[in-house]
């Protein structure tokens, strides 16, 4: 292929196309509502993308087996929200609270794994049914209260730090997304290069041909939703770390948000998945991007008004 | 035979690098049964598709009941009475035999469907073509034969004029091709056009009048099928002449060592008490008829599917085959009948494929080590002569043939001893097929034992050493090679089938 063509090719491709649209969105936002234009604005959307990002990482892996996680929206929240009250009740120091947090969404993954991997259920109504266990989990672990975990401010804050960082001049960094490019990287080379990468491509291409081939495919398959689960679990902490309170059996939703951008900011169809992965998760940059502008297309009124109060209180704290 | 119904003049066609047809000439008769021939790629396919405007011809022209005409799409070569009944049966298995047969063109009444006229209306159909159908039964309920039989019914009762089988007989048992045999010689009788195409010589001798063969997209010509003889049509078909005489001896020693030993094997309902013993070097035929059980037999002995009860001996030691993974793990190896569902990852690379049965070998820490994955494929893509591009190719542009080598390639490179092969050269061509052949040979020549299941006769006589028979389960019966004739073993496939 020659130069020439390989560049008309990217113009054409799907994901080059998003990408123009995104920018144009930008644009347009800024137009209509110049306060959207603003950093902070751009530092909310950072953090939104974070957790959002994180997700449509999961529930990626689940997309190329064939399957899905519905779970992880209201499974987000309840994670975030148990590991608050770990922290809030039960006085434990942060770190012990991120592990919480981490622990349960792998046991919720692995759940899920069983489910579909082992049992053989539909994942569709699998993890439905998660996440609506999902969401009672949290509200009883809770007792229902909104939990906040600790404020940037307070004794424990450090873990605002994982993403977004404050200069001594006072402006927020959100650094999260460096995590996210680099787990993107990560996975790219773990879906292309590795074992596990392999097998859950050929299980999401084949599953009968791969477990006659002597592949374990019930371990892979339920690696997967466990893998999916620990991915939540670290979107949960960015959730944690982006929104002042977690609101127990809120989330439902979320997981739309997440595996829409994964199929549709990725512009990528279930077949083109499984028998083109390469550049799986770096389509898998525009999701989150996605995701925050869906978000936003919403509540666009609101975005100024709403979630304003939060990052500049943050900003005062 | 009456006056030419149907005529193909010079017809070209071209795709992007490929010349696919050059100047093709075929014709059918009325009340004719009239056999095209060639290997995969022939250009049989693509001379279809261009008679029933799928495909656009370059040049030349179709003349069609008299009068010079162009199909632009299956639906118009349909309303004109031009029918395919495809090798891959398009029917929808969750409604009824009757629900098929009319889809798209339901009889209605008011708003809703008149079923009943639909019910009656499919029963004078099978009346008059004397099958025996239940049009009220679901589709998926029926054996594959009978399914054939609808595509057929449902063929007809578009008022065909001329109608295409293709490869219609590579799914069913002998029985089955006996029933649709008689069907097509009805069809004949009623003055239809039929083209017929397959890759079985003895089919082609006993259903046809005429055959035409192509060959690389030429056409090579046309015999009367009476005047012709076997070898002079496969010497038009490949260029060269292929020899499928029966095997008059085992090449396995007697003393050689018992390398797979099962005892009073059970599962599910069709494995009932099977024991067999396989030598090292040995190709051990599984003859039968279309659900005898054979292929639940391996799938069973490779743990694909639970077992009641039995033991299995490997080289003399007891063990225990849960899943395929033990299977593997214990040398065997199984290619599966149904090669894109069960036996490749079509998605995937050569290489992929290659190593998917032994990628612990080829990691570098966490890493998968791709220019060794590249390497031992393109070893194997050498020694077994796979037609591909390079190791990078997806397996489903590979034609059959090609992709039974690359699940060869990955049992190889998986170093399995003993191989089980289900319908090893299932729609594949006569060139191929031998070379599938000649590698097994090869392959029991260096210390491998095969376990060949195979619903073609000749393959059983041309390639086994002995021959194990089932039927409804049960092993019915072994037989040397040097006795088996096709009589003796079809008896014995039978036996309790009345």
């Amino acid at each position: 292929m020659n130069k020439k063509s390989k560049f008309r090719n990217l113009l054409s491709s799907q994901e080059f196309i998003v990408f123009i649209i995104l920018i144009l969105l930008y644009v347009g936002f800024s137009v209509l509502n110049p306060q959207f234009a603003r950093y902070k604005t751009l530092v909310t959307m950072f953090d939104y993308a974070c957790f959002y990002m994180l997700m449509a990482f999961g529930v990626g892996l689940t997309l190329i087996t064939g399957g899905v996680d519905l779970s992880i929206g209201t499974g987000l929240v309840a994670y975030a929200a148990i590991g608050g009250t770990v922290i809030r009740s039960f006085e434990m120091p942060v770190i012990v609270g991120m592990l919480v947090t981490l622990l349960v969404a792998v046991i919720f993954g692995f759940i899920n794994g069983v489910l579909v991997g082992a049992m053989n259920l539909p994942p569709f109504l699998a993890t439905l049914c998660t996440s609506m266990i999902a969401r009672g989990v949290g509200s009883l672990a809770t007792n229902n209260y909104a939990t906040p975990w600790p404020m940037a401010s307070q004794p424990g804050g450090w873990f605002h730090n994982i993403f977004k960082i404050q200069t001594e001049a006072g402006t927020l960094i959100p650094i999260g997304f460096i995590w996210v490019i680099v787990l993107m990287i990560v996975m790219r080379y773990v879906l292309n290069s590795t074992r596990f990468g392999r097998y859950v491509i050929s299980i999401g291409s084949n599953k009968e041909a791969t477990m006659l081939s002597g592949v374990n495919v019930k371990y892979y398959h339920v690696m997967v939703y466990v893998v999916c689960g620990l991915f939540v679990g670290a979107a949960a902490l960015a959730y944690a770390a982006a929104t002042p309170t977690i609101q127990p059996g809120q989330g439902a939703g979320m997981e739309m948000d997440a595996i829409g951008g994964a199929i549709v900011g990725g512009g990528i169809s279930f077949r083109r998945i499984r028998n083109n992965s390469w550049d799986f998760y770096w389509n898998l940059c525009h999701p989150g991007a996605e995701s925050w502008f869906a978000v936003y297309w919403s509540e666009c009124e609101l975005a100024t008004d709403y979630y304003r109060p939060c990052t500049a209180g943050r900003c005062i704290d | 035979m009456g006056e030419v119904i149907l005529e193909m003049k010079q017809i070209d066609k071209s795709f992007p690098g490929v010349h696919a047809l050059d100047h093709v000439d075929f014709n059918v008769r009325r009340g004719e049964v009239h056999a095209l021939m060639g290997e995969n790629g022939a250009g049989k396919s693509t001379l279809m598709k261009v008679l029933t405007g799928i495909y656009k011809k370059d040049s030349g022209s179709i003349i069609y009941e008299g009068k010079e005409t162009e199909f632009h799409n299956a639906k118009e070569a349909q309303d004109a009475g031009v029918i395919i009944v495809h090798q891959e049966l398009n029917m929808v298995g969750d409604l009824t035999v009757a629900q098929n047969i009319f889809l798209g063109r339901e009889p209605r009444k008011g708003l809703g469907i008149d079923d009943k006229k639909m019910i009656k209306d499919s029963r004078e159909l099978f009346d008059h073509l004397k099958i025996e159908i239940d049009p009220m039964e679901k589709m998926s309920d029926l054996t594959v034969g009978k399914q054939q039989m609808c595509e057929i019914a449902k063929a007809i009762s578009h008022d065909a004029k001329v109608i295409i089988f293709d490869e219609p007989s590579a799914a069913l048992t002998e029985k089955e091709i006996e029933d649709l045999f008689i069907i097509i010689r009805d069809l004949k009788k009623r003055q239809l056009g039929i083209v017929y195409i397959s890759h079985r010589m003895d089919e082609i001798k006993q259903i046809t009048d005429r055959v035409t063969v192509m060959r690389d997209g030429t056409y090579i010509g046309t015999l009367m099928t009476k005047e012709s003889t076997k070898d002079e049509i496969i010497n038009m078909m490949v260029g060269r002449i292929i020899y499928e005489d029966p095997k008059q001896q085992s090449a396995c020693p007697p003393d050689a060592p018992i390398v797979l030993k099962v005892e009073n094997l059970n599962a599910g309902k069709m494995v009932k008490n099977v024991s067999f013993e396989l030598r090292k070097g040995e190709i051990l035929g599984f003859s039968g008829l279309m659900g005898a059980g054979r292929t639940e037999t391996a799938r069973a002995l490779f743990g694909a599917d639970p077992k009641q009860s039995g033991t299995i001996y490997i080289n003399g030691e007891k063990v225990d085959i849960k899943s395929p993974q033990d299977a593997v793990k214990y040398g065997i190896g199984y290619l599966s009948e149904d090669r894109k569902r069960y036996g490749v990852v079509v998605g995937r690379s050569v290489a992929e494929n290659t190593t998917m049965a032994c990628l612990d070998n080829y990691l570098k820490g966490f890493l998968i080590n791709k220019r060794a994955e590249k390497n031992v494929s393109d070893e194997y893509i050498k020694r077994l002569a796979t037609k591909t591009p390079n190791s990078e190719e997806l397996v489903m542009n590979l034609s059959g043939g090609n992709q039974q080598k690359v699940v060869i390639a990955k049992w190889l490179a998986r170093d399995c001893d003993i191989l089980i092969f289900d319908e090893p050269t299932r729609g594949i061509d006569v060139g191929a097929k031998n070379e599938i052949y000649k590698l097994m040979n090869q392959l029991v020549s260096e210390g491998k034992s095969i376990i060949m299941i195979s619903s073609e006769m000749t393959e059983i006589l041309r390639m086994s050493d002995r021959i194990v028979v089932m039927c409804e389960g049960e092993i019915k019966g072994e037989i040397d090679i040097s006795e088996a004739t096709s009589e003796n073993i079809m008896d014995k496939a039978t036996r309790n089938i009345s």
